[in-house]
Formats: structure tokens, sequence, C-alpha cells
């Protein structure tokens, strides 16, 4: 936050209580007047659509506890009670697991963003691990959450995620049974999944605040990836970028709506709808679109441990990303040939997810270790490597240069 | 660097091509029928509704249960349209295990709108005693839980075609090809729209003329397949069209919205840019 605050309260009232908790001068400073780059693209309002999909996830999650049972025999049964006997809780039930994959959508596109614009790079290291934290907490939630309707997928993906665990050496298989809370995936694993899915949106709001709080220290990158030079640089948060992310949110809602209401069931698996049995394996166990990648970087590998290794790897590996990227040009605009390798990043990540959906077949396999070679190429090989070769294009002098279409004479940094 | 991308979708579209004969499930995809609730203003038809039980009572249900339905769902908005007093007659026409009364004794009542349709059987062992092993799988889900084909483009144009799962399956028993013939096990039947298929325990259930409507309505195997099978898509989802009609009036509502802040948004940013 620069300079001091412009708060400056009218009323006695306001005055008193000013002085014993400047809460409102807070408010102000960082909701409203925070200097923001006046040159951020539409990529940058998914921040505010996830701060918005953590509450709507809270809020039908809240209401959804009220008729939910977490007990084997009866979480499959109450949840068919919401969605047939509960005013609206068709609706809720499908706002919420429809959120699921909304927020992931949205939190991928997010990270390809700061990837991208290289957000990650000083300083803002902390801001982006801070972010894979929150990534990291998402996952283990949206987890926890599809075991609760106690199906099919949703008890042999417990039962599969849960056995990796296995794969430790010497305490693998403690580590299992204290997991599940005895000998098997059974009741004391639904409950305690269901409370953790309960308390982790609480952490995760917690660890959003902190990644909000990084980011109004080192405030935001921009497009063009140049420092913030003066005031005429930025604008005031509200009413420039309320307004501007108020309208993607709302055309974000009209994605959502569109599944929810005409496809809602299109981002589950249908052997869902079947009760959880443990004598009947399902053909093709999967997990949810989200984590498909990984899943193929798993069964990419032949060992379980190695594969279970690689998988941990591949999440962990962001933390590093901000020290693995040796450019000095923050922005991928300016940098055509990290420009073209990132969209090929992206594809592999997307054929990753792809051949996760797929059955273990050779030719999937095959491509399976190509793009996970590839996909660690990319941060260990590539990155590394390329901000040392290459050539940037001349990033502008300001971002009142780049808004204006100026382009700089200088080169970039 | 720029020939690699090129070379990397070739790669990928020949390894989906070579996979994609043996990527499905084995059994055949179901029969592309179309139904009146389908798309997004599709409504069920309630005399099709209506048959569709009549089907379901009459043949399903003497295997199957049906836990998740209560009579008084009969009678629910967006549903087979019955009355609330036909369905108390026809729960009537029920009888229900119930109890313990004062006496501590269970007792046989005559059903209520209140209860859930009620099951031949008392568990699933004795389901399964009576099928030759077999558990027939409760039916209210039936639809949500069966994909009638398969591939992530198809699904999301023409759905996962549960409802075509049923229809193709019920109508789609056939005698065994002759090489398979010496393969089959005892007591079972040809089906090679069965999703563990192609042997399936259950025997044909339907057959031309089995079960007849009062209003005649045509009552050949297609025809009750395609009844039943609607019927049982609104068992799977019976808020279907109150949510359909809810989308409508939220996405209406959004793009209004969307659009002011549109231009809300402009005239905000009109000097910045």
């Amino acid at each position: 936050m620069s300079g001091p605050s412009k708060y400056q309260p009218t009323s006695a009232v306001g005055k008193w209580f000013h002085e014993r908790l400047p809460i409102v001068a807070f408010a102000k400073d960082h909701a409203l007047d925070f200097p923001t780059p006046k040159n951020l693209n539409y990529w940058y309002t998914f921040g505010g659509i996830l701060a918005v999909m953590l509450v709507v996830q809270i809020v039908t999650g809240i209401v959804l506890v009220m008729h939910y049972t977490p007990q084997t025999d009866l979480a499959f049964t109450s949840v068919e009670h919401i969605m047939r006997d509960v005013n609206y809780g068709w609706m809720l039930r499908y706002l919420h697991m429809n959120g699921a994959s909304m927020f992931f959508i949205a939190v991928y596109i997010h990270m390809f963003r700061g990837m991208y614009y290289g957000s990650y790079k000083a300083p803002r290291e902390v801001l982006w691990m801070i972010g894979v934290i929150i990534y990291l907490i998402m996952m283990a939630t949206a987890f926890m959450g599809y075991v609760l309707p106690w199906g099919q997928m949703s008890f042999w993906g417990a039962k599969v995620i849960t056995n990796l665990f296995s794969a430790i050496p010497f305490v693998g298989d403690s580590v299992t049974t204290w997991l599940w809370g005895g000998y098997s995936v059974d009741n004391p694993t639904l409950n305690r999944f269901f409370s953790l899915h309960y308390l982790l949106p609480f952490v995760l709001a917690g660890v959003v605040i902190l990644h909000i709080w990084a980011l109004h220290v080192v405030g935001n990158n921009n497009p063009a990836g140049v420092d913030v030079k003066g005031p005429g640089d930025t604008v005031p948060f509200h009413p420039y970028y309320t307004i501007k992310d108020g309208f993607v949110i709302v055309v974000f809602f009209m994605f959502y709506a569109l599944f929810v209401f005409y496809g809602p069931n299109y981002l589950g698996d249908a052997v869902n709808y079947v009760p959880a049995n443990p004598l009947s394996t399902p053909s093709h166990i999967k997990p949810e679109w989200y984590y498909l990648p990984f899943y193929a970087i798993l069964r990419s590998i032949p060992d379980k441990l190695f594969g279970v290794i690689a998988m941990f790897s591949s999440i962990l590996i962001l933390f590093f990303l901000p020290w693995l990227d040796t450019s000095r040009v923050r922005s991928g605009r300016y940098r055509p040939i990290f420009k073209l390798e990132f969209w090929i990043f992206a594809v592999v990540c997307v054929a990753l997810g792809f051949i996760g959906s797929k059955p273990p077949e050779p030719v999937y396999v095959f491509w399976s270790r190509i793009l996970t070679f590839y996909y660690f190429a990319h941060f260990i090989i590539i990155l590394p490597v390329l901000g040392l070769m290459e050539t940037p294009k001349p990033a502008p002098n300001s971002i009142s240069d780049d808004v204006l279409g100026k382009s700089s004479l200088m080169p970039a940094e | 660097m720029k020939k690699f991308i090129p070379l990397l979708f070739a790669g990928l579209s020949f390894g989906a091509l070579a996979i994609g004969a043996h990527a499905g499930e084995g059994a055949l995809d179901a029969k592309h029928i179309s139904y009146s609730f389908e798309g997004p203003f599709g409504k069920f038809d309630k005399a099709q509704l209506q048959r569709g039980y009549k089907v379901f009572k009459e043949v399903c249900s003497n295997c199957h249960s049906m836990k998740l339905v209560s009579f008084r769902n009969l009678s629910d908005k967006g549903g087979p349209g019955f009355t609330e007093d036909q369905v108390k007659a026809l729960a009537a026409t029920f009888t229900v295990h119930d109890g313990p009364n004062d006496k501590g004794d269970m007792f046989d009542r005559k059903g209520r709108a209140s209860d859930a349709f009620p099951w031949n059987f008392p568990n699933d062992e004795a389901a399964k005693a009576a099928n030759g092993g077999a558990l027939p799988p409760d039916l209210s889900l039936i639809t949500k839980a069966r994909e009638g084909w398969h591939g992530t483009f198809n699904q999301l144009i023409n759905g996962i075609g549960g409802p075509q799962y049923v229809y193709s399956l019920v109508s789609g028993f056939q005698d065994e090809p002759a090489d398979l013939a010496k393969e089959k096990p005892e007591g079972k039947y040809y089906n090679p729209y069965f999703v563990n298929g192609p042997w399936i325990s259950m025997p044909p259930p339907l057959s031309d003329g089995l079960v007849t409507f009062d209003d005649g309505s045509p009552n050949k195997v297609d025809d009750l397949a395609r009844d039943v099978s609607a019927f049982l898509a609104w068992t799977a989802e019976p808020k279907m069209e109150e949510r359909k009609k809810t989308g409508f009036e939220v996405m209406i509502y959004l793009a209004v919205l969307a659009g002011l802040l549109y231009f809300l948004k402009k005239q905000v940013w009109r000097d910045v840019h």
C-alpha cells in the first residue's frame, strides 16, 4: 500500500471508532483505493472469480450439510433426499458439484496467466508460493468432497488415492491405516473426510487472505510485466476493477449456469450414481477431470513409489518456478520463444489430462511417458536454459506507454 | 521447435485413432432414439410417463426395486401427472409390511401415498436367491448411472444416453451368434447392449402386447421399451422440468445484468483508454 490512508472519519462516532480499530480505513485502502495497474486484461479477472467461487462453495456447502448424513449406509440416500425432497436441493447440490469444476477451471486459467506473464518472478515469489499452497488445499478439499456422496467412484477413488500412500517405504501401510481409520475405506474414512471437507475451505479462506495480503504488499503484476513507476500508471481498484471484475463474474456465472441447469452431470461420472459397493470394482476407475493430468503422470511410471513421487513432484515443482525461470524479462509477451513454448506446455498439460481419462493401454502409456518427460523438462531444462539464451523483444518503458501502445526504443531492462 | 507442434498433434491423433476401435466398453452403443424431454426446453410426456409407470409396475417391479421413489412423487409437478386421489387409490392396491405396533408385532397394511415403492423381496440376498444369484439393480437412478455411448464431445452434444441404454437393453435381446453359442453360461441370455455383457441374467422382460393400456396406445416391445425408459428418466431426474425452467430464467437475468455491467464498465473506463 503506497502512501498514507485517505480515510478521514467524518463523524464523531467514526473518529472515536477509528482511533480504537481502524478497520474502515483498512477496508477503504485495500478494497476501494488500492492502486492497480491500469493495463490489466481480462485474464486478470480470474482472481476475483476465484474469491467469489470460494464463497459460493462455502455457502452452498453449509446448506447441503444441513441435509446430508455422513454415514456409509445413509450418505448416498441422503444426497438423493437432497435432490428429491429438499426445496431447491437439486439446485444447491448441482451448484456445489459443478462449482468445484468451475473453481478448478478458474484456478487453471489463473495459474497459466501467472506463468505467461511471469507473475511468480521477483518480488512476487511468496505470493506465487501461497497460491501453490491454495491449489494443494483445493485439491485435497475437492477429493474429500467427491467421496461424500458414497457412490461407486467416490469409494473406489478414495481407495485408489489413499492406497498411493502405501507406496511410502517402511511406514506406507501404517500411513494408509491411519488415513482410513481402520483396515479399509469405511465409515471412519467417510467421517474424517467429511470433517476435513468442512474444515479445509475455511483454512483456504485464511490462506486466500494471506495471498491477497502478499499481493497488496508488492502490488499487481501486469501484462507488460514492467513495474508501476508512478500514480499515472494505476487506477484505484474501485470503481475501475470492481466493475470490470463484476462484469466478468456475471459472464462466468452464465457459463457456470449452463452446466448447472443444462448439463449438471456432464462433468461427473455416471458410475457415481451407483451406491458404493466394496465387493464390485468398476471397470474403469478414474478421478474427476481436474486431476487427470496428474493421474496420467502417476500411471506413466511403472514403479508405484516412483509414480507417486513423480505425481507429487509435478505439483511441488511449482514452488520452485520463481527460481527455475532465469529470464530477466517478466512478461512472456516480450519473449518470442518462451511464448511458443508456453503454448506447447499448455497443450502437453491438456494432452496429459486426455490420457489420464483413458485406460492404461500401450499407446496411451507410450504417450504419457513422452508428455510426462516434457512436463518436467519444461521446468527443469527449458525454462532455465531459455531464460539465458533467448533475446527478448523490447518491453514498454511504463504501463502508461503500454496502454497508449507505444513501443519502447530501449531494450528491455 | 515450430515443427514439433504439428508432429505432436499428428502423433496424438494417430494414437487416438488407433485405439478408438477398442477404447469403448465392449458393449454396443445404445440406439439413438429421441425423447420429448431432450434439449433445453424438453418436457416429459405425461401420458408416456403414466404408461411407463404401468410397464414398470406390471413387469420390472417383479424383480427390481425403486427405493428412492414414493407414491406421492407420482403426483408431483413435472412428473407423470397423476392426481392425488389417483395416487392414494394406486398406493392402496399395494400391501406394505410395517411395524412394530403397540404390541410389538409387525403387521401388513394398505399402502399410503407417503410410502416408498415397495419391493417384492425383503433384502438383497432374497432377491439374488430368486434370480439365479444376480441382484436386479435398483432402478430409481438407472438412467443416470448407465451410459448409452461414450466420448467427451459425443456426450456433450447428446447426453450420456442413459434412457437410450435402458431402451436398447430391454428391447435388444437377440439369439446368440453361432460362434458364441458354446460359451453361453447356464441361465444367461445374450444382449449386446449390456454394459457387463454380452451375457445377462435378466430374461427378455418384454413381449408384444404384454402390457395393455386403457387408451389403446400401441404396446409392441418397442413402444413398451420407449415408455418405460422415459419413466425411468423421470425417476432418475424428477426435478428436470423445474431445473430447465429455472435455468432459462437465470440465463435471461444474467444476460441482462452482464449487458448492463458491460456498458457501465465502458462508461467508467472511458477516460483511461
